[in-house]
């Protein structure tokens, strides 16, 4: 966190002054090792190992927090007869189907529930991120067992399923001595309870995994079974990548969902509004709302084209018909599918993972739209790249059109940024921009209207979702900007047609009578006001600093913070204290806002028929669940099982302790292609040619592709070669002399990196044998001032299943001494070590 | 501070201020170098040579003409302790290193044009457009912190952003510091709060922990920018007990004088001898 978020770091450096033991868990000792009280070098792509042996460990020692996971979670609800455990199905979960690599997930259901019907098309694992759940039959589960020992009960499952995660377990996979596991272990739960809370921080680079969804689950398991969420100073909290990720994923970038978490519907012929909304609108909780949200979102895109008689123009929404994510979308366009590419603030020949097949498919393009600071890589690779020096590609056979649009910076535009805490802070422009310099809303907006413009007499079907559109800005200055506050405004919400803002998501209407862009956002221009933009200084208030931008929902700092007063709604403790039922005024109170139905009590039981919020209990924090508890199993919703279990990384050193069937994620999306070719892993023969464990990150020097650092004469000298990290003992192996060249080699090709060892890199002892790791920061590329090979070029794309997000963090390679060779040799080199891997001495 | 109080009568006491400095707390630096970066931008300091020097994280190398905060990183092996197995024996210091505006600043001492001057805040400032680049102060610092810049041959350095001071704000450097690492305010403010810090860290087990030219009585008659760090200066690259080096001045000149003398004399001598021929 100290390497790529320092700003953000102040206040772990300040929970440590005040007390705060600070544990780093991480196969690099980083600047944030270096401030922490502990940390924790562990192998990459074991984490399921790590927190499942702690989990174990509180289960096993009866650590949990028990009434909070009595009542708050799903520890009681009894599962049906057809689950079965992968422990007991040799490595996969009961529901697998080895021919498509897939889960049927009826046999993970609660007992008494029937499975959801099969007719029609299901909603896909992401889609169900946003109303998961939606499955669920009703809001409260059949059959649970409040003393935890029914053998089918949660509690008794997850007892089960983690009592191989032990200590010695630790050692074997992750290579982290026993006495170290246990110092974290006995921290964790004497810091957690009713008078003190955990919070778990992890930087993306957790999700950088084939099992990533499930490293970030089992700390949810953790952290429900300690009680560390919905309470002050507990929770996990996700670093993001860049400033406002957290933005383009509430108003996503995804081809999967609309604004808000709201499914994307799919492209089956007879979907119609009602039926998608069946489909991801369960009876409990607040998702229970969906049509409010969705109808509301189509009256801000349509305005008065959207009425009741055509679905409030629910047909003119894109529709999708399979994973349409990045990679496959990449792996299109090398094969020729895709014609045009829009790249914003990206730098995906660089950056993106296997960048060097990133650059051949952007080759096949007939246009790409580059928009950016800098004349950044991608934009320049066809006639720059490393791939006209090895001659696999020639300028002067490539069509690509490139159109080169420079950005204005943040300070040349108004906008939002919406950070990790969920917290919209408002900007304002100080300066124009230089030049043809434009903002990214400038650039849409503009483009939307010339492309009106071209169609405006267009009578086809497909043309009216354009030209319907609500695309009416007002803009301003020398450069026709457009009012981003009115596009905050139209997100936040108003009344249809008169107007008015509204002052959350709860007045949102399904009847079309309200407008709003996202509805997680709706409140956001509350009163007319444009709250993201307020600037109390934190001195000048409680801690919670509600007056400081504002975060979404309902400007709510901690989700699910019902969860901190116990089922009677008292604080867990005075320490703790952080809203509570205040019985006087019967209504809800503390120092947040409360994320909870404001006047309902916590004796509340939902009458017949209650649906939505109405139908969870006054003791049932998760409300945006349909069972309003904190899901320790997931009975739906995930493509990889409703439990994490350890599996390999996609290019592992060795078998899978846990599941030797399964070397790695039987689920993972795999892309067997020449130009994405994966090192042979575990016991296959030619392994032994890639021995090393390979990770690629980022240091505090660059910012990700480098585009914003690399290009700067002060920010490129902090770290102007490309460098990678080795130990003392893998130096003294293969004959590494600092600050010297090495070459790192993988199944994708070769490139050359500055020597540095270091001591901060150490061997594990793994499966009984040392096992040396190395690390490559990827922030460099050929251009710019501060130049250096593309790390990432080294990494084959194996995804996620659930949210096809590739394998940065566990690769393997090999490290030789000195430079690459120049031009075709290059390829020779890699050559040489496929037909060595594949077992072909000559 | 008595330290302070005999440098007083060095600048003019007409706009006298408190004397001001930074108090660079090593134990809260994290690295980010976000320091050089805004000392830079905010002191239009000429871009560097780009050199990968592979010392730990550190490609800055050291202060100079064109850099004036300086974040070292030491990464170090401490001893294995009874009952440790080695594993969590490293340490990565981390600090970063600027000019000490010393309370008897040789560089100032030394400087013939007047370019170097103290100011109303008692801190050590080159005035670029009286330099004439003779450079006597630069062997005359006992940090080697003023460097002449080749491209224009003047000497240059931290200026404890003198424009920034006069106008009520804070030095960049200590502006941009995430973690409080730097602080800037009054000296004396600053050396009280160091001395509650290192009594607090010594407390919690940093055995090691010091302050590094708190002490009006030192060589330099203490600084203004002064550290707080974790183990002694040698490991920083910094020197144990500097001294201010014009504190021999009077005496050498003293001595040179009298063999300035002697050496006439005998010239003279000489020189009378012979017409007496």
């Amino acid at each position: 966190m100290a390497e790529c978020h320092p700003v953000g770091f102040q206040w772990v450096m300040e929970a440590r002054e005040r007390g705060a033991k600070i544990i780093h868990v991480d196969p690099r000792f980083t600047r944030t090792s270096a401030v922490a009280g502990l940390h924790v070098p562990l192998r990459t792509g074991t984490d399921i190992v790590w927190l499942g042996a702690l989990i174990n460990y509180v289960l096993e020692g009866g650590h949990d927090f028990r009434e909070y996971v009595v009542r708050y979670t799903n520890a009681a609800t009894i599962l049906s007869d057809d689950w079965v455990d992968a422990d007991d199905l040799d490595g996969v979960f009961s529901g697998f189907d080895a021919t498509d690599r897939s889960y049927d997930q009826s046999s993970w259901r609660y007992a008494g529930m029937e499975p959801p019907p099969a007719a029609g098309e299901p909603i896909s694992a992401e889609q169900s991120h946003g109303a998961h759940g939606a499955d669920l039959e009703s809001g409260e589960p059949p059959v649970t067992d409040e003393t935890l020992e029914d053998p089918r009960c949660i509690f008794q499952v997850l007892k089960r399923h983690f009592t191989r995660y032990t200590p010695e377990l630790v050692q074997e996979v992750c290579g982290i001595p026993p006495d170290v596991f246990r110092e974290v272990a006995e921290t964790l739960v004497a810091n957690s309870g009713a008078e003190r809370t955990t919070a778990f921080v992890y930087s993306v680079g957790w999700t950088h995994h084939t099992t990533g969804a499930q490293y970030i689950r089992a700390a949810s398991i953790l952290q429900l079974l300690l009680g560390n969420i919905g309470r002050p100073g507990g929770g996990i909290l996700a670093l993001r990548g860049h400033a406002s990720i957290q933005g383009s994923t509430d108003i996503p970038t995804l081809y999967n969902i609309l604004p808000g978490y709201l499914p994307m519907p799919s492209a089956s012929p007879d979907l119609t509004l009602d039926s998608h909304l069946e489909k991801i609108t369960p009876p409990a909780g607040f998702w229970g709302h969906s049509r409010e949200y969705m109808v509301s979102l189509l009256k801000a895109w349509w305005g008065d084209a959207a009425t009741k008689s055509n679905d409030f123009c629910f047909n003119h929404l894109p529709r999708i018909t399979g994973d349409h994510s990045i990679y496959p979308t990449i792996m299109d366009m090398r094969d020729g599918k895709v014609e045009g590419f829009f790249v914003m603030g990206e730098n995906p020949a660089v950056g993106s993972g296997n960048s060097k097949l990133h650059r051949l498919a952007m080759a096949e393009l007939k246009w790409l739209v580059i928009r950016d600071f800098q004349m950044i890589e991608s934009a320049t690779f066809w006639k720059d790249g490393p791939e006209v020096d090895t001659g696999e590609l020639d300028p002067r056979e490539i069509d690509t059109e490139i159109f080169f649009l420079p950005a204005a910076a943040h300070t040349e535009k108004d906008g939002s940024f919406t950070n990790t805490h969920r917290l919209l802070q408002w900007h304002r422009k100080a300066i124009e921009p230089p030049d043809d310099c434009r903002s990214e809303l400038w650039f849409m907006f503009h483009l939307g209207r010339r492309i009106r413009e071209k169609l405006v007499d267009s009578i086809e079907a497909r043309d009216q979702a354009i030209l319907q559109l609500t695309w009416d800005y007002d803009v301003h200055g020398p450069t026709a900007d457009p009012d981003a506050e009115q596009v905050l405004r139209e997100i936040s919400g108003f009344g249809w047609p008169d107007g008015e803002a509204v002052s959350g998501y709860t007045k949102l209407k399904g009847d079309g009578s309200t407008a709003c862009g996202c509805w997680i956002y709706s409140g956001v221009y509350a009163d007319e006001v444009n709250q993201a933009d307020r600037r109390k200084p934190g001195q000048e208030q409680d801690q919670v600093a509600a007056e400081w931008g504002w975060a979404w929902p309902a400007n709510r700092r901690i989700l699910y913070n019902r969860a901190s007063a116990d089922p009677a709604g008292r604080p867990w403790s005075e320490r703790k204290a952080y809203v509570w039922w205040d019985a006087g005024e019967e209504k809800w109170t503390g120092h947040d806002v409360p994320d909870f139905v404001a006047d309902k009590s916590p004796d509340y039981t939902p009458p017949d028929g209650a649906k939505a919020e109405k139908a969870l209990r006054g003791d049932e924090p998760f409300v945006m669940q349909p069972d309003g508890k904190g899901w320790l199993f997931a009975p739906t919703g995930l493509t990889d099982g409703p439990l994490p279990t350890h599996y390999e990384p996609k290019e592992s050193p060795v078998v899978n302790a846990v599941h030797p069937a399964h070397r790695s994620s039987p689920t993972m999306e795999e892309f067997h292609r020449d130009d994405n070719l994966y090192n042979p892993a575990g016991d296959e023969p030619g392994s032994e040619v890639y021995p090393y464990v390979l990770s690629t990150y980022r240091i505090a020097e660059h910012h990700t592709a480098g585009a914003m650092s690399r290009t700067l004469p002060h920010l490129a000298g902090l770290a102007p070669e490309l460098f990678v990290e080795v130990s003392p003992e893998l130096a003294d192996e293969r004959e590494l002399e600092h600050n010297g060249w090495a070459t790192i080699v993988t199944e994708r090709t070769a490139i050359e990196a500055r020597v540095m060892v270091t001591e901060r890199v150490t061997p594990l002892n793994v499966a009984g044998r040392q096992l040396h790791q190395v690390g490559l920061p990827y922030h460099w590329g050929w251009s710019g001032l501060a130049t250096g090979d593309c790390a990432n070029d080294l990494l084959a794309l194996a995804l996620d299943s659930n949210v096809h997000i590739s394998e940065f963090k566990s690769a393997t390679c090999d490290v030789r001494p000195g430079r690459r060779p120049r031009g075709p040799g290059v390829l020779e080199l890699v050559e040489s070590y496929r037909r060595r891997a594949a077992g072909d001495a000559t | 501070m008595s330290g302070f109080e005999l440098e007083i009568d060095l600048y003019d006491s007409a706009d006298q201020q408190p004397r001001m400095g930074f108090f660079t707390d090593t134990s809260l630096c994290i690295g980010c170098k976000a320091c050089e970066i805004a000392c830079k931008e905010w002191n239009d300091v000429p871009e560097a040579d780009l050199v990968h020097r592979g010392m730990s994280m550190d490609n800055t190398g050291t202060l100079g003409a064109d850099t004036w905060r300086h974040v070292a990183f030491i990464e170090e092996r401490q001893p294995v302790e009874l009952g440790d197995d080695g594993a969590g024996g490293l340490r990565w210091l981390m600090s970063s290193d600027v000019c000490k505006h010393c309370t008897h600043a040789a560089c100032l001492e030394v400087c013939p044009t007047g370019s170097l001057f103290r100011t109303e805040f008692g801190t050590v400032v080159v005035q670029e457009d009286i330099c004439n680049g003779c450079g006597y102060c630069v062997p005359a610092c006992p940090f080697g912190v003023i460097d002449k810049r080749k491209e224009d041959g003047r000497a240059w350095k931290c200026t404890l952003c003198y424009d920034r001071l006069k106008e009520d704000q804070t030095p960049a450097c200590a502006q941009a510091c995430p973690t409080h690492s730097i602080q800037f305010g009054e000296l004396e403010d600053l050396r009280d709060r160091a001395q509650k810090r290192v009594g607090d860290l010594v407390e919690k087990g940093e055995a090691g922990a010091q302050l590094y030219l708190a002490d009006p009585s030192d060589g330099i008659g203490g600084a203004g920018a002064f550290f707080l760090l974790l183990d002694d200066p040698e490991v920083y690259g910094l020197p144990p007990d500097p001294k201010d080096t014009t504190a021999e001045l009077p005496g050498i000149w003293k001595t040179t004088a009298l063999a300035a003398g002697t050496l006439l004399a005998s010239v003279l001598g000489a020189a009378f001898a012979g017409r007496s021929r």
